[in-house]
C-alpha cells in the first residue's frame, strides 16, 4: 500500500538546510496497524506528511498504492488526499463553525457527493463511531475524546485506503487515550490499513508493527507480540 | 460557478462568522454611502443651478435702451436713445442666419378687470416668437398668431395666475378682459418655468399695443434667441456684434455702456457651466476616492481573514480541497460580501437622498438624487472591487502549503 525508497527529505533553515531524513526504506502492506515512534526531531512528522502527501520529498521513491508519487501540484495532491486518505490529527482539526456532522461531510463535499447523500453518508460514520446523537453539535460543544472520534469518522468517510494518525491521542487523557485506541484498532480489524504516528510507548504497543526513528533514519521495525501485552 | 452546494457553503460562512462578516462588509457599504451622498447632493446643486436660469431660454438675449453718457460725433452725452421699428427691420436682416425667434416688445404696467375682480399687471406687446423665449408653455387655447399681429386684434394670452387672480377656479379662455378701459379676449393661457413673476404676465399682439400706446413707431426693447448651433464663445461673440452695429446706427460711442444695454444669457450660462463642470470633476474625483478607499480597506480586511482563517483553510485542503476550490470559494464570498454590503450603502444612500427630499432647499440642494446609470455603475463597479480584493488574498491562501496552514495556531 505504501512503499518507500531511499527518501530523503531537508529543510532550507537560513543559508544552509535541515537534514530530516536520510535515506528511509518502508514497505507497509494493505490492512497493516503500523506505528512511527520517535522523540521529537526524529523525523516522523515529516515522513507523515510526505506520506500523507501534504509535502514533497527530496529524492529517492514513494508508492501509494501502487502509484509512483513524483510531480505532483497541488491540485493533482488535493484530488489524492481526498481518494485514498483519510487524517486524524492531534489537535482535531475540525472546523469550528461547523456542525460533527458536516465536519465529516466535508471531504464528501470535495468529491462532489450532493448535499442529502453526504449528510447520509457522514451519519453512518458517525453512528459507526458511537456519536449520532451528536451530529447536530458544534466542536466546542464535544469533548477531546468526541472530538476525534469526529475526526477518525471523517478521517474514514471517503473510505480511503489508508487512515494517517498523527499523534492521534496527544491531546488526550489515559482513559480516551484508550477508547481511541480501539476505535483504530476495530477500523484495522475491518482491513482499513491504519498509520499512527506518536511518542506515547503504551500507544504503539496497540498496534501490530512499531517501527523506530531516530534522527532521521529507521532504527528497528518489529512486530508487536499483542499476547504479550493482553 | 452557480454551484448550489457552493453558494450554501458560502452563506454558512458567512451566517457563522457574522461579526467578520460584518466587519469587511461596513467598509464598503460606508464607502458607497459616502459616494451615493456626495453624488446625490452635487446632483442637488446643480438642479438648484439649472432651476436659477430656467426661467428663459437658455440662449436669449434681451436688449434695452437708455440714455447715452458720453458724447459722440458732435452728439451730447443724455441723449435718449429709442428704438424703432426699422431697428426691428434692421437687426431680422444684418442677422438673419445666427438670430432663431426674434421679438420687438412693448411693455406697460396695465389695470385689469374682469366682472369686478381688478388687479395691475404687466402687458407686453410681443410677435407670436416670444412665446419659446420665454420658455412659457400654452396650457389653454393657443397663443398669439400672425393674423393677430396684422389684424392688431385685441386679444391675449394670459398667465396662469392671472387666471387665477380674475377668474378663480374658472377657465378665462373667451372671456373678455379689460386693461386701461379697452376690452380684450383671453386666446390663451400659458405657464411659466420661471415662477410667479413670469406667470402674471399678459401678452398682446404687438402691432395693437404700439397703436394704442405709442405715438408712431416707437418700441421699448428687443428679445431674441441666439441660433441654438452656436457654441457659448460664438454667441457672445454674437451679441458683441450685435450692440456694436446698434451703437453704430444710433451713432453712439463705442464705450458707451449705458445707451444700449444687452442682456445675454450665453455668459450667465458658460460661467454655470464652467462651474458644473468643476464642481462635476470635484465630485467624481472624491466619489472615486472614496471607491478606492473601500475597496483597499476590502483587500485588507480579505487578507486579514485568510490569514485568520489559514487554518480552515489548511484542514480543506488536507480533506481534499484543490487550489482552485479554496480560490473560488474565497473570491465568491468577497464578492457576495462587496456586492451585498456595496448595495446596502447604495440603499440607505437613496433613502436617506429620498427622505432628505427638498428639506435643504435653503442650502442650494434641490432634489438630491442619484441617476439610475450612477446605480448600475456602482453595482458594477462593486462586483469589480470585490473580484479584486478576493483575487489577491485567494491567491496568496490557495499558495499555502497545508502542512504550514495545519500548523498555525
Amino acid at each position: 500500500m505504501i512503499k518507500i525508497e531511499k527518501l530523503h527529505k531537508s529543510y532550507p533553515i537560513g543559508k544552509g538546510s535541515l537534514h530530516v531524513l536520510k535515506g528511509l526504506d518502508l514497505h507497509i502492506k494493505e490492512g497493516e496497524f503500523v506505528s512511527i515512534m520517535g522523540s521529537s526531531g526524529s523525523g516522523k512528522s515529516t515522513l507523515l506528511n510526505i506520506v500523507g502527501l501534504l509535502d514533497g520529498h527530496d529524492t529517492g521513491k514513494y508508492y501509494l498504492n501502487g502509484q509512483l508519487i513524483e510531480n505532483l501540484d497541488e491540485k493533482k495532491a488535493a484530488i489524492l488526499r481526498n481518494k485514498f486518505l483519510g487524517f486524524v490529527f492531534q489537535s482535531f482539526n475540525l472546523i469550528n463553525y461547523k456542525s460533527a456532522l458536516e465536519n465529516v461531510a466535508l471531504p464528501l463535499y470535495y468529491q462532489g457527493v450532493g448535499r442529502k447523500e453526504r449528510n447520509k453518508i457522514a451519519l453512518q460514520y458517525l453512528d459507526k463511531v458511537g456519536l449520532k446523537d451528536r451530529a447536530e453539535h458544534l466542536p466546542s460543544e464535544l469533548s477531546g475524546g468526541e472530538k476525534q472520534r469526529v475526526a477518525i469518522a471523517r478521517a474514514l468517510v471517503t473510505n480511503p485506503k489508508v487512515v494517517l494518525a498523527d499523534e492521534p491521542t496527544g491531546a488526550l487523557d489515559s482513559t480516551t487515550t484508550h477508547s481511541v485506541m480501539e476505535l483504530l484498532k476495530e477500523i484495522n480489524r475491518e482491513g482499513m490499513t491504519v498509520f499512527v504516528i506518536t511518542h506515547e510507548e503504551d500507544v504503539a504497543e496497540e498496534t501490530d508493527r512499531i517501527v523506530r526513528l531516530k534522527d532521521g533514519v529507521i532504527i528497528s521495525d518489529e512486530k508487536v507480540n499483542k499476547k504479550v501485552t493482553i | 460557478m452557480f454551484d448550489l452546494d457552493r453558494w450554501q457553503e458560502i452563506f454558512q460562512t458567512v451566517r457563522k462568522n457574522k461579526l467578520r462578516t460584518a466587519l469587511s462588509g461596513f467598509t464598503i457599504a460606508f464607502a458607497i454611502l459616502l459616494f451615493t451622498l456626495l453624488f446625490g447632493i452635487g446632483n442637488g446643486l446643480k438642479h438648484t443651478f439649472e432651476k436659477q436660469f430656467a426661467g428663459d431660454s437658455q440662449n436669449s438675449i434681451y436688449i434695452r435702451s437708455g440714455n447715452t453718457t458720453k458724447p459722440y460725433k458732435g452728439l451730447q452725452s443724455g441723449r435718449q436713445i429709442q428704438f424703432r421699428n426699422d431697428d426691428s427691420k434692421f437687426i431680422n436682416e444684418e442677422f438673419e442666419e445666427k438670430i432663431q425667434f426674434f421679438s420687438p416688445n412693448i411693455e406697460r404696467f396695465a389695470q385689469a378687470s374682469y366682472k369686478g375682480e381688478q388687479n395691475q399687471y404687466t402687458v407686453r406687446g410681443v410677435y407670436p416668437d416670444y412665446l419659446p423665449l420665454e420658455s412659457a408653455v400654452i396650457e389653454d387655447g393657443r397663443f398669439l398668431s400672425v393674423l393677430d399681429i396684422k389684424n392688431k386684434g385685441k386679444v391675449i394670452a394670459i398667465g396662469k395666475l392671472v387666471e387665477k387672480d380674475l377668474f378663480g377656479n374658472l377657465s378665462a379662455l373667451g372671456k373678455n378682459i379689460v386693461l386701461d378701459g379697452l376690452s380684450y379676449r383671453v386666446v390663451g393661457v400659458f405657464s411659466d418655468p420661471g415662477g410667479d413673476n413670469d406667470e402674471r404676465f399678459i401678452y398682446a399682439p404687438f402691432t395693437t399695443l404700439q397703436g394704442i400706446y405709442k405715438p408712431n413707431d416707437e418700441l421699448d426693447r428687443f428679445g431674441l434667441t441666439f441660433n441654438p448651433k452656436l457654441s457659448v464663445d460664438e454667441a457672445i461673440a454674437f451679441s458683441n456684434m450685435l450692440t456694436q452695429v446698434l451703437k453704430e446706427k444710433h451713432k453712439i460711442d463705442p464705450r458707451d455702456q449705458s445707451a444700449i444695454r444687452v442682456q445675454n444669457y450665453a455668459e450667465g450660462a458658460k460661467n454655470v457651466q464652467q462651474f458644473m463642470g468643476v464642481l462635476n470633476v470635484i465630485i467624481l474625483f472624491i466619489g472615486i476616492g472614496t471607491l478606492v478607499a473601500g475597496v483597499i480597506g476590502i483587500s485588507n480586511i480579505m487578507v486579514y481573514i485568510v490569514k485568520e482563517r489559514t487554518k480552515e483553510l489548511g484542514i480543506r485542503k488536507a480533506l481534499g480541497a484543490t487550489p482552485s476550490n479554496i480560490i473560488g470559494m474565497i473570491m465568491m464570498e468577497s464578492i457576495f460580501i462587496t456586492a451585498l454590503a456595496g448595495y446596502t450603502g447604495l440603499l440607505i444612500g437613496v433613502f436617506a437622498l429620498k427622505a432628505l427630499g427638498d428639506s435643504l432647499e435653503k442650502y442650494f440642494i434641490l432634489n438630491p438624487s442619484v441617476e439610475t446609470y450612477v446605480v448600475v455603475g456602482a453595482t458594477v463597479v462593486l462586483i469589480i472591487a470585490g473580484t479584486i480584493a478576493g483575487y489577491i488574498p485567494a491567491k496568496r491562501a490557495a499558495s499555502i502549503k497545508p502542512i504550514v496552514a495545519l500548523n498555525d495556531e
